[in-house]
């Protein structure tokens, strides 16, 4: 277990203050804490009339839930930010070159770096993609790149969202509402700004448009239905790139071509930024009973009649099983150490590594494979008894379904309570833009809080709040 | 712009209008019951006007009481017309043509769907009724307002402008209808005035006692009342108005997509035929046949719009 003491974010492991919070610091001290939890409540307001909310499934009252918003910004040094972002592009041009590899000639299988069957039997691999080219090579145009930190230099990645990653609405709304009530501390930083991302994600996904498109290519955004837990993310993205959010039902194939069902008859779709996984995307060629999805789209794309983003058979590459490859994959195809480091990461699929995730149960985190948003783990120092046994006998079970990582200590950050400022745990999802034309990555990202006092878990799903993140000027 | 979009804007417009138009009925129907003797009678005709007689028979029966009524039109979730259904309607399509909406306009029908969520939660007092329709006309002109202030005139404002007119003209149609029987005994002594509060009341629900006042003066007459509802183009919710706001809104889509439709032919038709003629010879055909046929025109005419634009497949 960790004994040191944890990093935070103002205040670093020897209580003094860290100086990209000096500024932050003294405007803090000369606030009064009645204004500011007016400010807090007043931050509600906004964003439950601007109806900045996501879709809790199975809770008929709370269909429709806020995501708790915190007041305190998360303020990074460009310093700092300037040598994430370079570990961020190395490992998503890494992502993007194992994407290629992975559906084409399989070299770092044949190298001996990554298992064969540990590609041939992930269900996140899709043989339809096998021989696919992509136009412009892109695989996965919009990364979220999760990030932990422990100490002062010590970042680690701890997902690699390749597929659909969700949250960059949070990104933008967080920091509207930060300049609508505090414009007096923007005046007093220089804060890198972040609104440009919408206007940069439509030139990335145009960018990307397919050999069929001829003149403006006409982008979309799929989204299941205002049912989905995204749907305001979704519309929120359409409505800010000024393209049209379509559902499956409105788009049908017609001459080769994906098109949409307009009040002036079908329309062309050139690049369709898809916010429906996989499996639902085509039923005549992965999940039949799916009805948010477009028969024949995948025939169109293979002929390179539109161009979907994220590309199908992305998951592959953030599944938490190839996660622990990743220092392998990044040395692999850029021919460099990895910038940013991994968690260390036991497969359960080994049998030395699984004798000794059940012997250290009680001191591990323990992930489902293909689960997500905190579901399905257990984090063993929290754990009681019985939940550890349950577990242990899961593993045993189906070991190859679960990886280990040790509990690290994530860094704090304050947040705003009633009595002040008091730290909470926090991770980072900064976002990544890939086009033919470069790799864009937006300063900062989502800071997700744990609201509870000493809880690690910072899933939206599972209560925990966001902030906004400063990059600064340096 | 997607035809589901065109579909949602449509809908979600006819739904404030018409959570507008109920709160107005109910309003008259409360003044009507405080100021006659005749009480809860009226409420039967006020649930007819508002085409909610059937479902209210269906759960309470033929026995119509004031709070009843009240309650079945404004809050009961088992009437999909009841105010609080309406506007749950109008702000999920809102939701879902979210990226055609500017954010004033998102933002109205949030607010009053928030708004009306909490005040409609429990039976309303009657002693809170008058203020909790004051807020349902008040939101919806918010809504409108917004509207009116914000948005481009393209066809998103189009397809906003047919579905509140449409509705509207249903619900003036539907209100003169089922009021005609007290026009009939006096239609035919013309120049006569009605002392009938129930005149006075629909007047009322349209917002239309001041503007028939200054019109046609003190009396309320017969031929004065239809002339007025009916064919008075400057009258906002008059059926000649409504046709000239639709006909002019789907000549306006026209040649923005370069494109006629049979649903421009329909309104055309509907304004040379029915909101061009005199109002003797309305009276000579008979309102009601008169009334039935326009409402039967209008339904056609929504019926095309929503295939000639794709609203569905």
């Amino acid at each position: 277990m960790n004994t040191r003491p944890t990093f935070d974010e103002m205040w670093g492991t020897s209580r003094e203050l860290r100086s990209p919070y000096a500024t932050f610091q003294q405007w803090f001290e000369g606030e009064s804490l009645a204004r500011l939890r007016k400010k807090q409540r007043e931050a509600e307001d906004v964003f439950r009339l601007t109806g900045i909310t996501f879709n809790v499934y199975g809770q008929q009252e709370a269909a429709e839930r806020l995501i708790p918003f915190d007041i305190i910004p998360r303020i990074i040094s460009g310093r700092e930010w300037t040598r994430l972002s370079r570990g961020i592009e190395q490992r998503v041009r890494a992502i993007n070159a194992f994407l290629h590899d992975i559906y084409h000639r399989q070299e770092i299988v044949r190298a001996g770096r990554i298992p064969a069957e540990m590609i041939a039997k992930n269900a996140a691999f899709l043989p339809q993609m096998i021989g696919v080219k992509p136009a412009g090579g892109v695989y996965t145009h919009i990364v979220g790149i999760d990030l932990v930190r422990t100490g002062e230099d010590e970042f680690y990645v701890l997902e690699d969202n390749a597929r659909t990653p969700s949250g960059v609405s949070y990104m933008l709304e967080n920091r509207e509402t930060m300049l609508h009530m505090f414009p007096e501390l923007f005046m007093k930083h220089r804060v890198q700004s972040v609104s440009n991302y919408p206007k940069n994600l439509h030139r990335s996904l145009a960018a990307s448009a397919p050999a069929a498109c001829n003149g403006n290519p006409v982008v979309a955004v799929l989204t299941p239905g205002i049912f989905n837990s995204a749907y305001y993310e979704h519309s929120f993205l359409a409505d800010k790139m000024g393209v049209e959010l379509v559902e499956g039902h409105d788009l049908r194939v017609i001459d080769g071509r994906v098109a949409m069902r307009t009040t002036e008859g079908y329309k062309a779709i050139d690049v369709l930024y898809r916010r429906v996984d996989d499996e639902y995307l085509d039923p005549l060629n992965f999940n039949p009973d799916s009805a948010l999805g477009v028969p024949g789209i995948m025939d169109v794309y293979r002929a390179g009649g539109i161009t979907i983003a994220n590309a199908p058979g992305t998951g592959i590459a953030d599944d938490k099983a190839i996660y622990s490859y990743m220092p392998d994959i990044v040395q692999f195809y850029t021919g460099e150490k990895p910038i940013l480091q991994n968690v260390p990461t036991w497969r359960c699929s080994e049998a030395d590594s699984l004798a000794y995730v059940l012997e250290h149960l009680p001191e591990l985190v323990v992930k489902e494979v293909h689960g997500s948003g905190g579901y399905g783990m257990l984090v063993g120092p929290t754990a009681s008894k019985k939940e550890i046994a349950a577990f242990r006998d899961k593993l045993k079970a189906k070991p190859a379904n679960y990886i280990a990582q040790p509990t690290l200590s994530l860094s704090t950050v304050p947040i705003f309570t009633n009595a002040g400022l008091a730290p909470r745990h926090v991770d980072l999802r900064p976002y990544v833009l890939v086009s033919p034309e470069g790799v864009k990555i937006t300063p900062g990202g989502l800071t997700r809080v744990a609201l509870k006092k000493g809880s690690l878990v910072v899933n939206s799903s599972q209560g925990g709040g966001t902030k906004d993140t400063w990059v600064l000027e340096d | 712009m997607l035809g589901k979009t065109a579909g949602g804007l449509y809908w979600m417009f006819r739904y404030l209008e018409r959570s507008e138009n109920t709160a107005r009925m109910i309003a008259a129907g409360m003044r009507i019951a405080l100021t006659s003797a005749e009480g809860d009678e009226e409420w039967s005709s006020i649930l007819q006007a508002a085409a909610m007689d059937w479902g209210y028979r269906q759960k309470y029966g033929t026995t119509v009481t004031r709070a009843q009524a009240v309650d079945w039109m404004l809050r009961d979730g088992e009437n999909p017309s009841s105010v609080i259904r309406v506007i749950e309607g109008a702000r999920n399509n809102a939701r879902l043509v979210r990226t055609a909406l500017t954010r004033e306009v998102w933002e109205a029908v949030n607010q009053t769907w928030m708004l009306l969520r909490d005040m409609l939660k429990t039976q309303v007092k009657e002693s809170e009724l008058p203020a909790v329709l004051q807020v349902i006309r008040q939101q919806s002109a918010y809504v409108r307002g917004a509207v009116s202030g914000t948005m481009l005139r393209n066809d998103i404002h189009n397809f906003i402008r047919l579905g509140t007119f449409i509705e509207r003209a249903d619900n003036t149609a539907r209100i003169l209808d089922v009021k005609y029987f007290v026009l009939l005994p006096t239609a035919s002594a013309v120049g006569s005035s009605l002392d009938n509060v129930q005149w006075d009341g629909i007047l009322r629900t349209v917002s239309g006692e001041g503007g028939y006042r200054m019109t046609y003066g003190q009396d309320p007459r017969p031929r004065e009342i239809a002339q007025f509802l009916i064919l008075d183009r400057r009258m906002p919710r008059s059926l000649a108005y409504c046709g000239g706001v639709l006909n002019a809104n789907m000549q306006h889509l026209a040649r923005d997509y370069g494109q006629r439709m049979h649903c421009h032919a329909l309104i055309e038709a509907l304004c040379v035929t029915h909101l061009s003629r005199e109002v003797d010879a309305i009276f000579e055909i008979g309102l009601h046949e008169y009334l039935q046929d326009f409402m039967g025109f209008m339904a056609e005419i929504s019926a095309q719009i929503e295939v000639d634009y794709r609203f569905y497949e």
